[in-house]
């Protein structure tokens, strides 16, 4: 394709194993430099208006709606702004419990999806294997045990959301105020059953992911790597807290830009800009500004921001992780895996802890206090920080409704490494090859992005890459079904 | 009881007695005919047309027909099971229907209608009319993207509530509920305690902040069947679902 100055365009589109549906474009001048390298989600979903209307006890049902991966973050992000709207964001010890099993369950199975289904064939088998198996079918046939570990994984994860939710994908668990059911002795049992298993593997993939990165140090030190800043919310010690918590932002050198900030009050720090190319908006903080107060969250963000994990495993982990960079905050894109693993093993100690608290088979389900006509929810979902703002009229109506998803906050990150990506391995180079395309969707898939949550994509997704001279002769295509 | 008779459904032949319809006979007798407009105590209009059977050949509404002496009925055939289906289907694309996010989900008697006949997706075109919601009342919300326009709230209202909270306004497809108020159901005499707010077959009038207390697999319709109750326990059934 040929743009009016001659340039030449590459596109990627759509990318494929994440979550939902974005397009990559790269433009080249006539040397085959990179001159622009984007990331673009193109479709538009709407969830913000098409809500407006309806009974606000509707939202943690109606909300998860916009994804199939991560729904129970939406959930229960959903749930926690809504207790505010019926007074009851003091919840009973068993309803906060449950949610918190259930939020759990949600990132130990999300993220063994993303780990082994998704990413695992780009560190297994190398950015320019063959596509061919370079994948997970691939991985099923090369190494059956890891492929079963996998899936074994992701079903106890679904198995934790369907006994806490009432079912595995889009379930009704979270209700405002509360929770509508508890954990039944044989539900928490036939959990327990599994669980050193889990937690055996768990420990072996945060190894996986360690010793990947230690072991390909130079290349992931660089890879669609630079310097930047990192939110997450952080319990009231310091500690990580996946489920409730202020929020808390650290600049390129760990220190803090704001910290412990009440959750109604995230517009005071947080906005978000639009670009005319991208239905996707660009938060920045409002202290910085929109040029430089751009900032990334998810798995990294929470291990880089936080001051210690409060389960044992994951702690060692932790501080293993911190020593690779002296205590500074780790920038290298690629450590996302090794860092959401170690969220991983955090999640299944947690489930641990949990299972053996008996206010899990309690009773007393929903709080309720003050009517309020406003609430906002932030929960750590597993791609990051997730916003859920309604306002309600008196009959109970939404009227305004603000989400931000994990993966808008990544926005501007994930343009940088596609671009990053884009001038080490392209720039220059007389031929395109699906390898060098392939280190561009790494970088994205490092982020596990959930274009879905912005955006929605249904039916089969090709990818379909062409090279295209600057007369307007495509010299080269490439297509792969999947 | 020298007045009472046998009438056969599908072959099987039950008791009946004078004045008592084809519907009302064969529930009693464990057979259970579909239906959406018709519930238990109230009038019965024929207005669903789910219940349709054939009647010594005639086609007529089990719910308002009475049952006379040695009538021979079919309900389970192929002909009248793919009526009730494009009845249902019709219901669904005339009006927005949501289920995997409605609050009525699993208590919902059109949802549990689908499932029992089969309706894995919608075969014509949905027309998604605007309707209105009104959630003016404190304690009740009336979603008119839900009505099926089966009347049971106006009745119920009217002949057991003693009220008349509920009526219609104009025809054909521009039919919808109106309330017995100048706009507003908040402006009507209606009481969340009135048995018309439980009388809606779907997620159309709703008791306001109970929604999804009931778990999923605990829901009426996740236990059995819409009409397993009229089949298995005659005697505990109310209007096909299960006694609750």
């Amino acid at each position: 394709m040929v743009s009016p100055q001659g340039k030449r365009r590459i596109e990627i589109s759509p990318v494929t194993r994440v979550e939902g549906h974005g397009k990559v474009t790269i433009h080249l001048d006539e040397d085959n430099r990179v001159t622009q390298a984007r990331l673009h989600i193109v479709e538009f979903r709407g969830f913000e208006r098409f809500i407006q209307g309806r009974p606000f006890w509707e939202m943690p049902v109606a909300v998860q709606r916009l994804c199939g991966i991560c729904p129970v973050s939406h959930h229960l992000c959903a749930a926690k702004a809504v207790d505010h709207i019926v007074g009851g964001e003091n919840l009973t010890p068993t309803a906060e419990k449950m949610r918190r099993l259930m939020h759990y369950g949600q990132m130990f199975q999300s993220h063994s999806l993303h780990f082994f289904h998704l990413a695992s064939p780009d560190l297994l088998f190398g950015f320019d294997a063959d596509p061919a198996t370079r994948n997970v079918v691939g991985i099923i046939r090369s190494n059956k045990p890891l492929a079963y570990q996998a899936i074994m994984m992701r079903k106890f994860g679904q198995e934790v959301i369907r006994a806490t939710a009432g079912k595995k994908i889009h379930g009704t668990g979270a209700i405002p105020g509360g929770i509508n059911k508890n954990l039944s002795v044989a539900e928490r049992d036939a959990l327990l059953a599994e669980l050193e298993t889990m937690k055996k593997w768990s420990r072996e993939a945060v190894e996986l992911a360690r010793r990947y990165t230690l072991d390909n140090l130079e290349e992931v030190g660089r890879f669609a790597s630079f310097d930047s800043s990192y939110m997450s919310i952080i319990r009231s010690d310091g500690a990580m807290d996946l489920y409730n918590g202020g929020l808390r932002a650290i600049d390129r050198d760990g220190k803090t830009i704001f910290d412990h900030v009440p959750n109604e009050r995230y517009l005071d720090y947080i906005a978000e800009g639009v670009r005319d190319w991208s239905y996707m908006k660009f938060p920045f903080f409002t202290s910085i500004g929109e040029e430089d107060g751009w900032y990334r969250v998810g798995p990294l963000a929470r291990v880089n921001a936080c001051d210690f994990i409060d389960t044992p495993g994951a702690e060692a982990a932790r501080k293993e992780f911190k020593s690779l960079t002296g205590g500074k905050p780790n920038h290298m894109t690629m450590a996302y895996h090794w860092a959401r693993m170690i969220e991983v093993l955090h999640s299944i100690e947690a489930i641990e802890k949990l299972l053996a608290d008996p206010d899990l088979q309690g009773t007393d389900l929903v709080a309720s206090g003050p009517r309020r006509r406003e609430g906002v929810g932030i929960i750590e979902a597993p791609r990051g920080t997730l916003f859920h703002h309604y306002r309600v009229g008196d009959d109970d109506l939404v009227t305004m409704c603000n989400l931000i998803v994990s993966t808008t906050s990544n926005n501007e990150a994930m343009n940088r490494s596609v671009r990053r990506v884009a001038e080490d391995c392209l720039s220059g180079a007389a031929e395109i090859t699906e390898g060098m395309l392939n280190r561009i969707e790494v970088a994205i898939r490092a982020y596990d992005p959930c274009l879905s949550c912005a955006t929605h994509a249904l039916g089969r997704m090709p990818l379909i890459a062409e090279l295209v001279s600057a007369d307007g002769r495509v010299i080269d295509r490439k297509v792969k079904e999947s | 009881m020298s007045d009472r008779f046998t009438i056969t459904v599908d072959g099987r032949e039950i008791p009946a007695a004078p004045g008592q319809t084809i519907l009302a006979a064969a529930q009693a007798s464990g057979i259970y005919i579909p239906r959406l407009c018709h519930m238990d105590g109230i009038e019965p209009v024929g207005a669903c047309r789910v219940c349709t059977v054939r009647a010594n050949g005639r086609v007529v509404a089990a719910c308002t027909q009475p049952a006379t002496a040695s009538m021979v009925v079919q309900s389970q055939t192929d002909e009248l099971v793919s009526w009730r289906r494009q009845l249902v289907e019709m219901l669904f694309v005339e009006g927005n229907h949501f289920c995997m996010f409605c609050e009525k989900s699993g208590s919902c008697e059109l949802q549990g209608l689908a499932y029992r006949l089969g309706i894995a997706a919608p075969r014509y075109e949905s027309i998604w009319p605007r309707r209105e919601v009104d959630a003016s009342h404190p304690d009740i919300i009336l979603d008119r993207n839900r009505c099926i326009l089966c009347g049971r709230c106006e009745r119920t209202s009217r002949d057991l509530d003693g009220k008349h909270v509920f009526g219609f306004v104009g025809r054909g497809i521009h039919k919808r509920l109106a309330v017995n108020a100048r706009a507003r159901l908040a402006d009507t005499g209606a009481d969340v305690t009135d048995l018309a707010i439980g009388a809606c077959p779907v997620g159309a009038i709703l008791r306001k902040n109970r929604a999804y207390r009931t778990p999923v697999g605990d829901r009426p319709f996740d236990r059995e069947p819409i009409g397993a109750p009229v089949e298995t326990r005659a005697e505990l059934t109310i209007n096909g679902g299960p006694a609750s």
